[in-house]
């Protein structure tokens, strides 16, 4: 009998990249090192964010760093632009985060718009995006829910759209499942949900409605327990791809329909 | 000669110094970074034809957590 349950083909593919695992863990607010690595090794992700920063001059040599705890040959890094808020700053720091790892040319696209929201710019990310592409770079984009922009930078090369689920640290969940679901249907290229995600069940609907994959960082780093809730993000993502996968009942308004035989009642 | 790294004014005697030395006296060496001179890349492989001078601008990048 075929094993429809999650099972080695599905993959999660990204720019001809194939991962099994469909949660990426951004790597900021954790208390140490250690607790980042430990919450990671529970979510069983394999791609990791990371921001690029002015190295600390004053630290000495032998401090550890991330990249101690988190070594490039274990995990797909994906460089971000978080602070960016220009479309020359985002470049900038991706050209620099490609010499710092080697060549490595898969990265996280995200420009702001404001401080406060931190709601993108995605005029300015759209200008970005196209420059990157132009340069080489595999460009997985963090966006706004509008779906118009979500096909336009698919359209000119992006290999992931991420669209925020509500504002970036939040932890206000799926607030707009509708427009998440045009842009999925829609998509050639996978959707990622990027931003927004407060507990398991919100993992879990992102993926129940088709998403390729959710990022998120503040739901695990600042739960009490993040290696618990690492481990309950992992089996959220895993329900909801098998839910989406095995196809979801038609929802009845008003209408009940008993599981039980109706006929043969004891009278 | 003066130096700006990572938006600090530092002093370095003579008048240039290559991008090795720097990364040798700021304890670096065998540490995962990337350096711009003056908003260029300066890729891995060149640190010992690379020179800075007075007033030039550094910046010494690395990865560090974040979403």
């Amino acid at each position: 009998m075929e094993d429809k349950t999650l099972n080695i083909n599905d993959k999660l593919i990204i720019a001809g990249h194939s991962f099994n695992s469909r949660l990426l863990i951004g790597t900021g607010k954790y208390n140490n090192f250690k607790e980042t690595r430990s919450a990671i090794d529970a979510s069983e992700s394999e791609i990791v964010t990371v921001a690029i920063r002015r190295i600390n001059l004053g630290q000495s040599s032998d401090e550890p760093s991330l990249l101690d705890f988190l070594p490039p040959n274990e995990f797909t890094y994906l460089p971000n632009t978080a602070g960016c808020y220009t479309s020359e700053e985002a470049i900038r720091t991706l050209r620099l985060a490609r010499e710092l790892l080697d060549g490595h040319n898969l990265v996280k696209l995200e420009v702001l718009g404001d401080p406060d929201t931190l709601y993108p710019n995605v005029i300015e990310t759209i200008n970005a995006a196209k420059i990157l592409i132009a340069d080489g770079f595999d460009v997985m984009v963090y966006t706004s829910d509008d779906p118009i922009i979500a096909k336009q930078l698919e359209d000119i090369g992006c290999c992931a759209i991420m669209p925020l689920a509500s504002l970036i640290g939040s932890g206000m969940g799926i607030l707009n499942p509708w427009n998440l679901e045009i842009i999925i249907e829609n998509a050639n290229v996978p959707v990622i949900v990027d931003a927004g995600v407060g507990t398991a069940s919100d993992a879990a609907i992102a993926m129940e409605l088709g998403c390729d994959g959710v990022l998120m960082n503040t739901a695990i780093a600042l739960a009490t327990d993040p290696v618990l809730m690492a481990s309950a993000m992992k089996k959220a993502i895993e329900s909801g791809r098998e839910a989406f996968l095995a196809g979801r009942m038609a929802k009845k308004p008003y209408s009940a329909s008993p599981s039980s035989p109706i006929d043969d009642l004891i009278r | 000669m003066k130096i700006y790294i990572n938006g600090s004014i530092n002093e370095f005697k003579g008048k240039k110094i290559t991008a090795r030395e720097l990364v040798m006296q700021l304890n670096l060496d065998g540490k995962r970074f990337a350096i711009e001179k003056n908003g260029e890349i300066i890729p891995k492989n060149n640190l010992d034809e690379i020179y800075f001078n007075n007033g030039d601008n550094i910046e010494i990048i690395g990865a560090v957590g974040g979403g």
